[in-house]
């Protein structure tokens, strides 16, 4: 077949989001944040929402995802990401405002701001990438990071004794009356990526029907703060987050 | 208009007037001296009438990061807390400065340092108007001294935080605060339409319409060069806001030998100094600086080649009289005179201490 | 004219308000006014003090150095203030809370047994209109319907039953109030 027989548009399969822009990611091969990109980005155009959305970006490796998706964005200072969405949306109750965070930023620096936008059950969407390590400083130690797990600041493992257990903020969030959805998905294959993107609609439809806090909650890889090639990456977080922090809805108010 | 004079506390004076001045938003956390601000507004529910939204944060961090993202969709909002609490709000502010983002911040300040006293205090002038968080900004330091300007300034500070895209401050005290006068509030001003937020800030977050780049704010540049470039616009602004807004008052000063420059309930006291001093005889004068940043440095040099010394009186252990040593150059005796920790001077004690510190030396 | 006043007692005794009261009566007269409490943790149960100015050109400085007219309402506040009143100015004191009368000579004395008239008409929550009362005798510096103007300025409207009991503790004030010492 000739290229100018394959490019015709009856014969296109998949392109890329039309809110995703030409720009380079900077992340490593194998990260999930570009997949996680690529679905809000599917998600925000497939509901037609792209002129009404305010994502707030986070500290972290996601610091620069104004970068890559063409819609209005505000860069939080670290953790603070739940109370700025917070105001965003009861100023502009009209506007679709969801935070994109990473576990440091979510569950350490950040936690009285999650756990206080959540109670107060704010019509926002929290995706939370939680990857357990604190990947654009260089690989230190998360409130998610499993016991035994090393990085550059527990480089013999965490050790409970010393730094406590690994933070299972997912399961803290379900127990709170103002949220409505708490889910953990991964994306890490084709299926994994196709029901994450089903949970982040249903996260986007709740913030705009008035339904309280959505978190949808990624199990991620860092290839390079894990020290693994993405694949053996991928299977180290089968074998090891999968079991801690186990997959499917912590909690799905209809 | 004889119903509008009101008697209220300074506080009570600020809350009422955001709501009349059209205000989007206010988020704040309570503390002593200055918690009749968010009781105040809670009161008058006016998310009922004008539309305002009041939330109680869960902490002054939350607080002004709420004031940060109302502020990046363009919306007039608005915080307020006492010292403890303004220190915590510093990150907050340096990225409001850092993204020029207006907003309007209130400091009813008490005596520090730590978590000091509850009784007023001026000592986070240099907090103010030098820094406090990090990097190179400004604030725009609005210093009442009445309650009438405690609601004055909440219009004021706005319309010079959205002139310059930066947030303003107004620096007031725990007697300005707690204290009860006259007041006429402003009429009420209806907030803007979405659409008037979208013509006159043209950068808010008001979600990407077609034909336009997306809006991001941010503070960050990771490249030196750029960000060298986004500080050298950020200082032409504050020179020119150096330029345009210097605002003061002055008292007696025509004929002045010696001047007292003071600001927000310090100014107050020293107009009775004032007062008491020209009854003795004593040709005395106050100059009263109304923003605190940018500084009356001009008005405070040209004194300076008129008489024969200064007493810059402010309840801190001497902090504005940097300020006013730079501006007089040397050219004159410029002493400090000051109360501690939350209490309050006399007019005697002032007079007191400007015969010892300036007069009689 | 002006009235520098400064009213003191132990938190509880209604301290606060009365000043208040004071202050919105006065801005019911037309007059400048300044209401300026010592507030904190001293409003339970320790002294509490307000200064109130009542004038007719504007006011400078709420901090004064001395009073025209001190109201001591417990023995701590004598200590601090007695030294404070002008010469030939106002010591109004309840008897009740004072054990050492005043010892100046050089100002006017007047005492008010108001805990004590209060409890008569059961109502210990009248004691600050007493000595209101009490003070607007000496003093009329404002019109009585203007303070119960400011009565009713001053109170949420719920309260505003309790106009006609204030008023009556108002008049009673006048007529317990008594001179101890005309000064020298």
């Amino acid at each position: 077949m000739e290229v100018n027989e394959i490019i015709k548009p009856e014969n296109l399969v998949y392109e890329k989001p039309r809110l995703m822009n030409e720009n380079p990611m900077h992340y490593c091969p194998g990260c999930s944040h570009g997949v996680i990109h690529k679905l809000i980005a599917e998600v925000i155009a497939e509901m037609g929402m792209e002129d009404k959305t305010i994502g707030i970006s986070p500290v972290g490796c996601a610091v620069f995802a104004y970068n890559y998706l063409d819609i209005d964005w505000i860069e939080a200072a670290h953790g603070r990401a739940p109370a700025i969405a917070t105001a965003v949306k009861r100023l502009n109750p009209g506007k679709m405002v969801f935070t994109y965070q990473g576990d440091g930023d979510l569950a350490a620096i950040g936690t009285a701001e999650t756990i206080h936008a959540a109670n107060r059950g704010e019509n926002i969407v929290i995706v939370f990438v939680n990857n357990a390590i604190y990947g654009m400083t260089g690989g230190q130690m998360a409130p998610t990071t499993l016991e035994g797990m090393p990085t550059a600041t527990c480089p013999y493992g965490r050790n409970i004794a010393l730094n406590g257990y690994p933070l299972k903020i997912g399961d803290l969030l379900a127990q709170l009356e103002g949220t409505c959805l708490v889910t953990r998905q991964s994306v890490h294959t084709a299926a994994a990526v196709r029901k994450a993107k089903k949970m982040l609609r249903k996260a986007f439809e709740n913030s705009m029907a008035g339904k309280g806090t959505s978190i949808v909650e990624f199990v991620s890889t860092c290839s390079s703060g894990w020290k693994m090639t993405p694949e053996k990456a991928n299977k180290w977080m089968e074998e090891n987050m999968f079991p801690f922090y186990p997959l499917g809805d912590l909690k799905n108010k209809e | 208009m004889a119903e509008e004079i009101k008697l209220m506390k300074g506080n009570e004076a600020i809350a009422h007037a955001a709501i009349r001045y059209g205000v989007d938003g206010y988020f704040g956390y309570p503390i002593t001296p200055q918690s009749e601000i968010l009781e105040t507004l809670m009161a008058e529910m006016p998310w009922e009438t004008t539309g305002m939204i009041v939330l109680q944060a869960e902490s002054e961090v939350a607080a002004i990061n709420m004031v940060y993202g109302g502020a990046g969709t363009g919306k007039r909002v608005m915080t307020s807390s006492s010292s403890p609490g303004v220190s915590l709000k510093q990150e907050g502010i340096s990225y409001l400065a850092g993204a020029e983002l207006p907003c309007l911040i209130v400091n009813v300040m008490r005596g520090g340092p730590g978590l000091g006293t509850i009784q007023p205090s001026q000592a986070d002038y240099f907090q103010t108007v030098k820094g406090g968080g990090h990097g190179d900004y400004r604030l725009i330091t609005l210093a009442p001294s009445s309650v009438q300007e405690m609601a004055d300034f909440v219009g004021l500070g706005f319309e010079l935080a959205f002139k310059y895209n930066n947030p303003a401050i107004i620096l007031a005290d725990g007697i300005i605060g707690q204290m009860m006068e006259k007041v006429v509030l402003p009429p009420f001003h209806t907030r803007r339409t979405e659409e008037k937020i979208i013509a006159e800030c043209p950068w808010a977050t008001q979600g990407k319409t077609a034909g336009r780049k997306p809006n991001i704010i941010t503070s960050l540049e990771l490249d030196p060069a750029k960000m060298e470039e986004n500080n050298i616009r950020f200082q032409a602004k504050y020179r020119k806001i150096e330029e345009n807004e210097i605002r003061y008052e002055e008292f007696q000063c025509e004929d002045a030998e010696y001047l007292l420059i003071a600001f927000g309930s310090s100014a107050r006291i020293c107009q009775k100094v004032v007062e008491i001093a020209r009854m003795e005889g004593i040709k005395l004068g106050l100059l009263r600086p109304v923003t605190l940043w940018p500084f009356p440095k001009k008005v405070i040099a040209y004194y300076a080649d008129k008489v024969k010394g200064m007493l810059s009186v402010e309840l801190n252990a001497g902090q504005m009289v940097e300020d006013v040593r730079l501006a007089v150059n040397g050219k004159v005796k410029v002493e400090h005179f000051g109360r501690l920790g939350g209490i309050v001077f006399t007019p005697d004690e002032v007079l007191n201490a400007l015969k010892e510190l300036i007069i009689e030396d | 004219m002006k009235q520098e006043i400064i009213i003191a007692g132990f938190g509880g005794q209604g301290v606060l308000s009365m000043g208040k009261i004071l202050a919105y009566s006065g801005l019911m007269e037309g007059k400048e006014v300044s209401w300026m409490p010592s507030y904190g943790p001293e409003q339970r149960g320790g002294t509490a003090n307000v200064t109130v100015i009542l004038s007719d050109d504007r006011i400078s400085s709420p901090v004064l150095n001395e009073y025209d007219i001190a109201i001591i309402l417990n023995q701590p506040s004598m200590e601090k203030f007695e030294k404070k009143v002008k010469k030939g100015g106002i010591i109004i004191y309840d008897g009740y809370g004072i054990h050492t009368p005043v010892k100046r000579t050089d100002v006017n004395v007047y005492r008010m047994d108001a805990m004590d008239a209060a409890t008569e008409m059961k109502n210990e929550k009248a004691f600050n209109m007493l000595i209101l009362g009490g003070l607007l005798k000496i003093v009329p510096m404002v019109k009585l319907e203007n303070v119960l103007l400011g009565l009713k300025k001053s109170l949420p409207e719920r309260h505003h039953k309790l106009i006609p009991m204030n008023e009556a503790a108002i008049k009673k004030g006048m007529e317990i109030i008594t001179n101890v010492q005309m000064c020298q």
